[in-house]
C-alpha cells in the first residue's frame, strides 16, 4: 500500500502479497506496505488482528513452530527473507526483536548482553568491554548497572529487565527492531522511560512497535498501520491517522467504537 | 421436627461421619509412618558406631562393619548417575524441546512412565540375560555377577526418573526465552543447553537427586546382578557388595549381630534418603523465592 | 539520555560470508543436536522391547516345558525339575488386592483430608510426612515387617482373626491358622502401608485439580464438605482415581522386598490368608542366585515374563485414565 506522505521516504522493509497461515487457517490477507528506513512505525488493531503475527514475520520467528507458515514476498535491503535460501542467522543479525514480557537470561547482566554476541562475532575483552557499555548506553541502562555487570540479571526491576532485553538486542547492531508490545507488562514510570528511549533508537534503527495501546502509538510512532482481521486497512502517518482517518474501520476503532 | 430440619440433619450426619473418617484415615496413616520411623531409629541407632563404616561384613559371631557394602552401594550409584543421567537429560530435552505434542512424543512418555513404575526384580532378570550372559559367554565364565551388572541394572532406574523431571522442568520455562534466544540468531542447540537447561538447573537437579534416593534402597535388581562380595572389592567385573542386599541377607537370618547390623544399615540408608528430599525441597524453594 | 553516547555504527551486510559460514555450521549442528536427543528417546522405546523380549526368551525353556500347567500346576519343585507357578502367582494376587483394599479408603481420606478438611498450616506438614512415607526404601518396611509388625500379628491379631472370623461358615477357611506372624494378611497389611503413600498422592493432586470455582460455587449453594466430595470432586476426578487405584495396583504387583520379607516362601498352597505363600517377586528373589538349572533359572525369567506383562497391562491402563484427567483440563 503507498500510502500517503511516505511515498519519498526511503523503504527499508517492502511487503508484498504476503499471507499466513495458522494450521492451514489464513491470518494475513494480501498485505502490502512499506516501511520506511530510520522510522518509527506503529501497528495497531484489536486483539487478534494479526498484528503480531506480521511482526514475527519480519524475523521469521515463527519458523520454529511447525504449523506456521508464510508466503509472498518479504524484501529486506531488496532481498526476499521468505526465500528459502535465505540464511536465518544472517536475517536475525539484521532484524532484531523485543518481546513483550522481558525475558533476561539465566546469567549475568554483562553475559546477557554478550551471549550472543560472542556467537556471531570473536571480540577481544576489552572490545566486548566496549560493545557491552554502548549497548547498555543505548538502552538507557549503563549508568543504574555499570558497578554490578556481574550480577544475576533477575535481580533488576522489570522495567530494567526490558532495557536490558532492548540493549542485548542492540548490542547485535541490527539495522531493524521489532518491538513486540514492549511496554504492556510494565508500570507507567518503566514504560515513559522505554518510550524516551524508542523515539531516541529511531536516528539508528528501523523501528516497527506493535501496541494495543493507541495512545503509545500516537505519543512514539512516525507513521501507523492499522490491522483488522488479518488484513491492512489503513496505513499512513500518524498524525493522519488519528486525526483524519480515511477508512471508517479506522475512525470507529480510534474512537474507541470497539475494543 | 420437620422435614426440613431431619433432612439437614442427615446431612449433617453424614458430613460429620465423613469428616471424622478422614481425619481418622489420616491419623491412621500417620501412626504407621511414626511406628516405622521410631522403630528403624531405635533399632539402627543402638547398632550405630564408628565401626560400621571402618570395617568389613563380618561372618556370623565376629564384631564388623558395612563398609564395603557402603562402599559397593556408593560405587554401583555414582556410575547408575553417571550413565542414566545423560540418556536421561536427553531424552527429557527432545521431549520437551521436539516432541512436545507429538503422537511419538506422548508415546516416548507413557512408555518412560510404566518403566518408572515397572517391577525393579523385572529389570535385574533383564541385565541377566542381556548382560551376564553374554559376557560370561564372551570371557568363558570368568566374568558373571558383577558391580557393572549391578550398576547397569541401577541405571535402568535412573533413566526414567530423570527423563520425566527433565521434560516436566523443562516445558515450564516460557518460550518466550526460546525464542528471544533464536530472535538473536542463537542456534537451537546452544540456546538449549545454555540457556533453557540452565535456567532449569534447579529442578533438574532435584530430579537427579530424586533418582539417587531412588536407587538408593533399591534391592531386588542387585541381587543377581552384582550379586555380593564379603570382602572389600572396587573391581567392575567382581561381584560386590551393596547395602540392602547385605541387610536382605542378614536379616533373614538367624543371628542376632547380624541382624543389629542391619538395623544399622537399614538407619542409615533412611537418614541417606531423607536427607536427599530435603535437599531436594530446598533446592526448589530457594529456586522459587528468586 | 548521556551525551556521550557513541553511535553504534552500522556495519555492511553485503558478502557476509563468515556469517554464512556460520549459519551453515549452526545448521549442522542443530541438525546433530537433534538426531542424539531422539537417540536418546528412543533408547527407551528399546528398553521396554528389550525387556520384554529378554525376559520372554530367558523363560521361553521353561514355557515350552511346561506349557499351560505352567500357571495351573501348584508343584514349585526345585529338587525334581518341576515347576508349577500357581501359589506364587496367588500369593502376588492376594497380597496386592489385599493391600488395596485396605490402602484405597485409607489414601481416600487421607487426600480429602488434605485437599478439603485440614487448615492452610497442617497442609504441608502432613503432605511432607506422607511423601516422606513414599520415600522410605522398600526394604525398610521388609525388616520392619519381619521384626515388629509379624511378631505383633502373632502376639495380637492372628490368634482373634483365627478364633473369631476363622470360625465363620464359608469364609472361615479363609481365616484360619497358626499364628505365625509370616503370611499373606501380613503381607497384605505391610504392602498396604507402603503403596499407600502413592495412592495418596496421585489422589491428592487429582483432586486439587478441581477447578475451585466448582466447588466454590457448590458450598455456596449449602453443600457440606463431604457433599462437595461426593457429588462434585469424585465425578470430575472419577478416571483419574481410578488411574490412581490401578498405579498402586502395579506398585504392589511389582514389589519384592517389603513382601519377601514377611510372605514366608512357602511352596505349599494354602488358601487361607494366615498361612505363609510366596509372591512371583518373592520367589525371584529367594531363589534366583542359588538356581543351578537352566530350567529353573527358566522357570524364575518365565515368572518374571509374566509379572511384567501383568504389571504393563495395569500400568498402561493406569496411565490411559490418568491422561483422561489432563485432556479434561485441557492441557
Amino acid at each position: 500500500m503507498d500510502a500517503t506522505g511516505i511515498a519519498h521516504e526511503k523503504t527499508k522493509i517492502q511487503v508484498r502479497g504476503l499471507e499466513f497461515f495458522y494450521n492451514n487457517q489464513r491470518s494475513l490477507n494480501a498485505i502490502d506496505i512499506d516501511i520506511p528506513e530510520k522510522r518509527i512505525t506503529a501497528i495497531i488493531g484489536p486483539s487478534g488482528c494479526g498484528k503480531s503475527t506480521l511482526l514475527r514475520v519480519f524475523n521469521r520467528i515463527y519458523s520454529m513452530y511447525p504449523k506456521q507458515e508464510a508466503r509472498g514476498e518479504v524484501l529486506l535491503n531488496g532481498e526476499n527473507i521468505l526465500a528459502p535460501g535465505y540464511s536465518m542467522n544472517r536475517l536475525r543479525s539484521h532484524v532484531g526483536m523485543v518481546f513483550q514480557k522481558p525475558v533476561p537470561f539465566p546469567m549475568s547482566i554483562y553475559d546477557n548482553i554478550a551471549y550472543a554476541v560472542r556467537h556471531h562475532e570473536k571480540l577481544s575483552r576489552r572490545e566486548m568491554n566496549d560493545r557491552v557499555e554502548q549497548a547498555l548506553r543505548g538502552g538507557a541502562l549503563w549508568d543504574e548497572v555499570k558497578d554490578k555487570l556481574n550480577q544475576s540479571a533477575q535481580s533488576l526491576s522489570g522495567g530494567q529487565q526490558q532495557r536490558l532485553c532492548i540493549a542485548r538486542t542492540i548490542a547485535l547492531r541490527p539495522q531493524v527492531l521489532l518491538l513486540d508490545e514492549p511496554t504492556s507488562a510494565l508500570d507507567p514510570i518503566s514504560t515513559g522511560r522505554i518510550e524516551q528511549l524508542i523515539t531516541e533508537l529511531k536516528t539508528q534503527y528501523t523501528v516497527i512497535i506493535v501496541t494495543h495501546n493507541m495512545q503509545q502509538a500516537a505519543r512514539v510512532s512516525d507513521n501507523t498501520a492499522f490491522m483488522f482481521m488479518g488484513e491492512l486497512i489503513e496505513y499512513g502517518k500518524t498524525d493522519q491517522i488519528f486525526t483524519t482517518p480515511k477508512m471508517k474501520q479506522t475512525e470507529d476503532y480510534i474512537t474507541g467504537r470497539f475494543g | 421436627m420437620n422435614t426440613h430440619e431431619r433432612l439437614y440433619r442427615k446431612r449433617a450426619l453424614k458430613n460429620a461421619v465423613a469428616m471424622f473418617f478422614s481425619c481418622g484415615a489420616t491419623a491412621f496413616g500417620l501412626l504407621w509412618l511414626a511406628w516405622i520411623l521410631l522403630t528403624t531409629l531405635i533399632n539402627g541407632f543402638q547398632a550405630l558406631n564408628l565401626r560400621l563404616f571402618t570395617q568389613m561384613t563380618p561372618p556370623p559371631g565376629t564384631e564388623g562393619g558395612l563398609a564395603n557394602a557402603f562402599y559397593g552401594s556408593a560405587l554401583m550409584s555414582g556410575i547408575a548417575l553417571l550413565i542414566g543421567t545423560p540418556i536421561g537429560l536427553m531424552a527429557g530435552i527432545w521431549l520437551a524441546e521436539f516432541a512436545r505434542h507429538s503422537r511419538l512424543g506422548t508415546t516416548v512418555r507413557f512408555i518412560n512412565d510404566i518403566l518408572l513404575s515397572a517391577p525393579s526384580i523385572v529389570l535385574g532378570l533383564f541385565i541377566y540375560t542381556g548382560v551376564i550372559l553374554p559376557l560370561n559367554l564372551l570371557t568363558n565364565h570368568q566374568v558373571g555377577f558383577s558391580a557393572i551388572a549391578g550398576a547397569l541394572a541401577l541405571a535402568l532406574l535412573v533413566i526414567p526418573v530423570v527423563v520425566r523431571t527433565t521434560d516436566e522442568m523443562l516445558q515450564l520455562q516460557p518460550s518466550t526465552m526460546r525464542e528471544a534466544a533464536l530472535a538473536l540468531g542463537v542456534p537451537q542447540w546452544k540456546l538449549t543447553l545454555q540457556i533453557v537447561l540452565r535456567a532449569a538447573k534447579a529442578g533438574v537437579v532435584t530430579g537427579i537427586l530424586l533418582a539417587l534416593a531412588r536407587i538408593t534402597g533399591e534391592t531386588a535388581p542387585l541381587l543377581f546382578t552384582a550379586f555380593g562380595n564379603q570382602f572389600w572389592s572396587s573391581n567392575l567385573l567382581k561381584p560386590i557388595a551393596s547395602v540392602p542386599v547385605v541387610i536382605f541377607q542378614y536379616a533373614m537370618s538367624p543371628f542376632d549381630d547380624w541382624h543389629a547390623l542391619a538395623w544399622a544399615g537399614a538407619l542409615v540408608l533412611t537418614l541417606f534418603v531423607l536427607v536427599l528430599s530435603l535437599t531436594s525441597r530446598l533446592i526448589l524453594l530457594r529456586n522459587r523465592s528468586h | 539520555m548521556n551525551d556521550t553516547v557513541h553511535p553504534l555504527v552500522m556495519t555492511t551486510h553485503a558478502g557476509d560470508t563468515a556469517g554464512d559460514r556460520r549459519a551453515t555450521r549452526d545448521q549442522r549442528h542443530d541438525l546433530w543436536f537433534k538426531r542424539s536427543m531422539f537417540g536418546a528417546a528412543m533408547l527407551v522405546l528399546v528398553l521396554l522391547g528389550a525387556i520384554a523380549a529378554s525376559t520372554l526368551w530367558g523363560g521361553g525353556l521353561a514355557f515350552k516345558t511346561f506349557g499351560w500347567s505352567f500357571i495351573t500346576s501348584t508343584e514349585w519343585d526345585a529338587v525334581n525339575n518341576h515347576f508349577g507357578a500357581v501359589v506364587p502367582i496367588y500369593g502376588t494376587l492376594v497380597t496386592s488386592f489385599l493391600a488395596l483394599l485396605i490402602a484405597v479408603p485409607v489414601s481416600f481420606g487421607i487426600a480429602i483430608f488434605l485437599t478439603e478438611v485440614a487448615p492452610p498450616w497442617l497442609k504441608m506438614p502432613v503432605a511432607s510426612a506422607i511423601e516422606l512415607l513414599a520415600g522410605i526404601p522398600s526394604i525398610i518396611y521388609g525388616m520392619w515387617g519381619l521384626f515388629v509388625f509379624g511378631p505383633f500379628m502373632a502376639e495380637h491379631l492372628s490368634p482373634l482373626i483365627n478364633d473369631y472370623l476363622g470360625a465363620l461358615p464359608f469364609v472361615g477357611s479363609l481365616f484360619q491358622g497358626p499364628p505365625l506372624g509370616i503370611g499373606m494378611l501380613t503381607a497384605g497389611i505391610v504392602l498396604a502401608v507402603m503403596i499407600m503413600p502413592f495412592i495418596t498422592s496421585v489422589m491428592h493432586e487429582v483432586f486439587r485439580s478441581v477447578p475451585t470455582p466448582l466447588k466454590e460455587s457448590a458450598y455456596a449453594l449449602g453443600s457440606t464438605t463431604w457433599e462437595v466430595v461426593w457429588d462434585i470432586v469424585l465425578p470430575y476426578t472419577r478416571s483419574a482415581v481410578v488411574g490412581g487405584i490401578f498405579l498402586g495396583l502395579g506398585r504392589a504387583l511389582g514389589e519384592t522386598m517389603a513382601v519377601t520379607f514377611v510372605l514366608g516362601n512357602a511352596q505349599q498352597f494354602s488358601a487361607s490368608l494366615l498361612m505363609p505363600s510366596s509372591s512371583i517377586a518373592s520367589v525371584i528373589a529367594n531363589e534366583f542366585s542359588e538356581a543351578y538349572t537352566d530350567l529353573h533359572r527358566s522357570a524364575l525369567i518365565a515368572l518374571g515374563f509374566l509379572l511384567f506383562v501383568v504389571t504393563f497391562v495395569v500400568l498402561a491402563l493406569a496411565r490411559l485414565m490418568l491422561m483422561r484427567l489432563s485432556r479434561k483440563e485441557g492441557l
